[in-house]
């Protein structure tokens, strides 16, 4: 759900309080800390078409998604490695008719739970259910505050309708908000209206998100890069807003890679702090793992959560620093940015290992910077790639 | 000194203030957040349950350090301002 995935790991806030993770490294007797948070991809059943979305173009089927008594051990495991937060995604997580049961699973056994949703395939019913069954927070993703934009980027008429009335009955239910607004070469220049759809939403925290370029968006690269005027407007909007809204309004905002000059410390680095479960139970360390070739990973359906977070070939091959080459290896910042984005540099360089390329340090930085430039240079707008199930595959 | 004396802080809809026992430690839930309390600070959230006044929570911080009130008013005010304007501490 969302183009913006790595958010969690990226989204050192703005004003941090009074202390923030991620925490000082443990000593060396205890090397490998357990994860704070667990994005759950219930399933990639999902009614809108974002050509932006961060599912892999191999959507997984539903039936081979997990069971309830499957996510529901799933989650026990997770509690017990000392996770703190669940995150509810997809696809889009309410057409699982089981979400109120795991919802309410997840609270027992302590976890802070957020759904992830777009907003436009639940009843007001089984909403107040899950709210019933303890969910702590809410994040509507939108596509655009101008409603036609929104139908033809979702790919779904009267999208907006929906997602309104489903964000009334946030707001009447007194839940926590947060506006999830992914921004992209189409709908950049709407960002004011973005803004003050998610004052008028009573949002706590508003997230403007720039697409990130795995899976679909990738495949949708040169119809949604936005131009460095763009880019440069929308910051200046961000920051104007960001004063404006103070102490009503949370606004997290960072600058998109392709014009970056230093990585993210992606998931807050790999195998650290985040695992993602996909909808048939692969644990990956990041939700764009799976583009990485000779991958093994494994499943929660053969292995326990633990051993797999502990010793998994995936979550091992990119943990610490000790894989890294130059120039991270001898950087000052690699146990900051953790060498950055993984799909990234395979994405731009065709090696995992290398250096995140948003890096100025890295030898493919300006070829980075190139290709943002020819897209947005390009004369003409190629059409969408939609996402639905089978069109991921040539 | 900003927040009156008579108000009378809770957690905001949508934050935990919770033990993390793997961690040893105490912490607030917030969305996409997990902030990691000091000794200090998870004393005095423990106290903002919404009954107490601030001057309900120096003194009852105040007994349990066996300190002056008037020594720590200042901390717990500029601790619940900060919460409060990131909507942690609502009032
Ligand atoms: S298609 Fe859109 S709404 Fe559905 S999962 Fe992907 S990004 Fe989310
Ligand atoms: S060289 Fe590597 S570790 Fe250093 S800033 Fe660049 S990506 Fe980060």
């Amino acid at each position: 759900m969302t183009g913006m995935r790595r958010k969690p790991a990226s989204t050192v806030s703005m004003d941090p309080a009074p202390e923030q993770l991620p925490l000082p490294a443990r000593p060396v007797s205890q090397p490998v800390e357990p994860p704070l948070a667990a994005l759950l991809e219930l399933t990639h059943r999902c009614p809108l078409q974002c050509p932006y979305c961060s599912n892999p173009l191999e959507l997984e089927r539903v039936q081979s998604e997990l069971s309830t008594e499957e996510w529901c051990r799933t989650i026990s495991e997770l509690a017990m490695l000392g996770a703190l937060q669940v995150h509810f995604s997809g696809g889009e997580p309410t057409v699982r008719q089981d979400l109120v049961d795991l919802v309410r699973h997840a609270r027992d056994v302590g976890f802070y739970t957020n759904l992830i949703t777009s907003g436009a395939a639940i009843t007001r019913q089984r909403f107040l259910a899950l709210i019933d069954a303890g969910l702590d927070h809410v994040q509507i993703s939108f596509q655009d505050a101008e409603p036609n934009s929104a139908v033809r980027i979702s790919h779904v008429p009267n999208i907006q309708e929906k997602k309104l009335t489903f964000a009334s009955w946030v707001r009447e239910s007194g839940t926590p908000l947060t506006v999830n607004a992914v921004i992209h070469r189409q709908n950049i220049e709407h960002i004011d209206a973005m803004i003050e759809l998610a004052v008028s939403l009573h949002a706590n925290r508003l997230e403007v998100a720039h697409v990130q370029y795995y899976g679909w968006a990738l495949a949708n690269r040169a119809a949604l890069m936005p131009s460095r005027a763009q880019l440069d407007f929308v910051t200046e909007r961000v920051t104007e807003a960001r004063e404006r809204y103070r102490g009503k309004l949370v606004i997290d905002y960072v600058v998109p890679d392709y014009y970056a000059h230093q990585p993210k410390a992606c998931m807050g680095g790999w195998g650290r702090q985040f695992l993602n479960i996909t909808p048939s139970g692969k644990v990956l360390p990041c939700h764009a793992a799976e583009t990485i070739p000779g991958m093994q990973f494994a499943s929660v359906r053969e292995q326990s959560l633990a051993d797999i977070w502990a010793h998994g070939e995936a979550f091992q091959r990119f943990r610490g620093t000790d894989w890294m080459p130059e120039p991270c290896r001898s950087c000052d910042q690699r146990e900051i940015d953790w060498g950055g984005c993984r799909c990234q540099a395979l994405a731009i360089t065709g090696n995992a290992a290398a250096a995140d390329p948003a890096c100025a340090k890295s030898d493919w930085h300006a070829a980075m910077q190139e290709i943002a430039a020819t897209a947005v240079d390009a004369p003409s707008l190629p059409d969408f790639r939609y996402r639905r199930m089978g069109a991921g595959k040539h | 000194m900003g927040l009156p004396a008579e108000t009378r802080p809770k957690l905001a809809r949508g934050i935990r203030l919770q033990f993390d026992a793997a961690r040893d430690q105490w912490i607030l839930q917030a969305p996409e957040r997990v902030l990691v309390l000091d000794e200090i600070a998870a004393e005095v959230l423990q106290r903002c349950t919404g009954e107490a006044d601030i001057t309900a929570i120096i003194a009852s911080l105040a007994a349990a350090f066996d300190a002056e009130p008037g020594e720590i008013a200042a901390d717990v005010d500029e601790l619940l301002t900060g919460l409060i304007e990131k909507r942690i501490i609502a009032t």
